[in-house]
């Protein structure tokens, strides 16, 4: 028997197989499929204060080997999701889950954290600073260290729970960004968030994209998420979730030896629902093979 | 939503463009007419989004149109090829809303799914009338499908080189009707909205992710709220549409 346990800041995961934001939603598709309790935990979508419709469609155009996604942060608000979608997820998951919460002011940042705050099924608390920060004259607060780490400071001064900060990859150098995160008290870090991407419709000769760019994701960036979580791993002492383009066992532990000490599938679940499931039982057999007995060890391995 | 490996029994030519795939497998999460299919195709990310056109128990009918890469693919797969397909995905029409004489109407591609409901709504006895657009005579496809079903059929070309020359609202006054029920692109299905005040059910089209509810890719603005077109759609009713 192989042991696929992890630990994200106290956080015991059966396994490090954890669903991504926006490729999830709150669980209920999935949960109608299969027991989605196999998970080691699942990161809900992500949240804002007010509720959200997000962008103009269309907002899905295919890729080779991925997609690109200007979904715009649709949600129903931190309120209702309180209200309405933890309760109905309690029913399906009995494990911590991962809120995942957005912003477009520092102001939001904190108000859905307090919030998010005194929920008991939420077990960490993954910030994505890849939205527009209106104090910033419209950049995104993850791509300086400064704004980033401001973001973090703020997150926890109100919470106790850890709180992992989510980046963006369409940066200079994710590691400055990573270790600002870090020395403002950030407990772990996500990455990578979608990269900035478009395509033309040729029939058109204009973006598919209503909004014109959007999120590339899927297999085809596996290997540039890797490269980051490697290079954030030797620029931070805490624990990394690596994702982008993770799609089978073999990839999670790829991912691992890079640094992460858990990992995350986005697209894949888009694609072919059962993936995350798949990539859970695929993991024991996989270890086997490459005679890893213990999952953790492996953590950060190739460097 | 169910996944499941089909095989293919036939995948014919019907118009220069169109297509008719039948397939073999487990179809028993297909529950009412105006849902879709997700197929996956080999070296393709997405799935492809497909409307089903008929099924029975073990088989299923795609008319499929041939508009990118992945459907020329899929024009060009053998019979007894494999497909992976999630079935029993949208809402699908609802029948049981519409009086005694629903009239279907479709435009090109949103012609496949009405074929299903004309079916059902006829073993309801109810009297049905279909009117079926077309850009030209040559892009008509199941118009003998649907005369053999025993419906009211009416056809118009852009062209008028088929039925009566015009748009599928020029016909309209050629029926008598107490319900729509109406699949094809949205310039028709707005133009419909606009000049018939019947109650009805209308069944859009968008850009998928997914196809399950888990991407909010395909989401749209209703007067109840946001609905996801390949979850709480692809029907929506008349009085919900915001256009």
């Amino acid at each position: 028997m192989v042991n696929t346990k992890v630990t994200l800041s106290g956080l015991r995961l059966d396994n490090p197989v954890i669903p991504a934001s926006g490729t999830f939603g709150f669980g209920y598709e999935f949960a109608e499929l299969y027991d989605i309790n196999i998970l080691g935990s699942f990161s809900f979508k992500g949240t804002t204060a007010a509720p959200r419709f997000g962008n103009p469609t269309p907002r899905i155009a295919e890729c080779t080997g991925g997609m690109i996604n200007s979904v715009g942060l649709q949600n129903p608000g931190i309120d209702a999701v309180i209200a309405h979608e933890l309760p109905k997820l309690k029913a399906c998951f009995h494990k911590p889950v991962i809120a995942n919460i957005s912003g477009f002011s520092l102001e939001e940042y904190v108000h859905c954290c307090e919030k998010i705050d005194r929920e008991e099924q939420v077990g960490l608390i993954e910030v994505n600073v890849s939205c527009p920060n209106v104090h910033n004259g419209g950049m995104a607060f993850g791509t300086c260290p400064e704004s980033a780490a401001e973001v973090t400071r703020a997150v926890k001064a109100v919470t106790k729970k850890p709180v992992y900060i989510k980046l963006s990859p369409n940066v200079t150098d994710i590691a400055e960004i990573a270790r600002a995160c870090e020395e403002a008290g950030a407990d772990g870090i996500s990455l990578i968030n979608t990269l900035l991407g478009m395509r033309i419709d040729l029939k058109t000769r204009k973006p598919v994209i209503a909004n014109k760019m959007g999120g590339f994701s899927g297999s085809a960036i596996f290997p540039v998420a890797l490269r980051m979580v490697y290079q954030v791993y030797e620029a931070v002492r805490i624990p990394i979730i690596g994702m982008g383009g993770v799609s089978a066992a073999e990839d999670v532990v790829e991912m691992m030896l890079a640094g992460a000490t858990a990992v995350q599938i986005g697209a894949a679940n888009l694609i072919n629902p059962y993936a995350s499931k798949e990539i859970i039982e695929q993991l024991p057999r996989v270890m086997e093979r490459m005679g890893i007995k213990n999952l953790e060890e492996i953590i950060g391995g190739a460097h | 939503m169910k996944q499941g490996l089909f095989t293919i029994l036939e995948n014919r030519k019907l118009t220069r463009d169109i297509y008719r795939m039948v397939l073999e497998g487990d179809t028993s999460e297909i529950k009412v007419p105006g849902q879709f299919v997700n197929i996956a195709l080999n070296g393709f990310y997405l799935r492809r989004p497909i409307s089903v056109c008929d099924w029975k128990s073990g088989e299923l009918v795609l008319l499929y149109k041939v508009v990118g890469r992945g459907t020329a693919f899929m024009a060009a797969l053998p019979p007894g090829a494999q497909l992976d397909l999630l079935t029993g995905l949208g809402n699908g029409f609802d029948m049981n809303k519409c009086g005694s004489a629903p009239v279907l109407i479709g435009g090109g591609v949103g012609i496949p799914p009405l074929y299903a409901l004309a079916k059902g709504l006829l073993a309801r006895g109810k009297r049905v009338s279909v009117i079926l657009g077309f850009n030209s005579e040559e892009d008509a496809f199941y118009l003998q499908a649907f005369e053999t079903l025993g419906v009211q059929l009416a056809v118009t070309s852009v062209d008028g080189s088929l039925g009566v020359q015009g748009l599928v609202t020029d016909a309209l006054r050629l029926i008598s009707a107490d319900y729509l029920y109406t699949c094809g692109p949205e310039p028709m299905l707005r133009a419909l909205y606009e000049n018939t005040e019947l109650p009805g059910q209308f069944s859009f089209e968008e850009r998928m992710g997914c196809g399950f509810g888990a991407c909010m890719g395909c989401s749209c603005e209703t007067k109840y709220g946001s609905k996801r077109i390949c979850k709480e759609g692809p029907v929506l009713e008349r009085e919900e549409i915001l256009w």
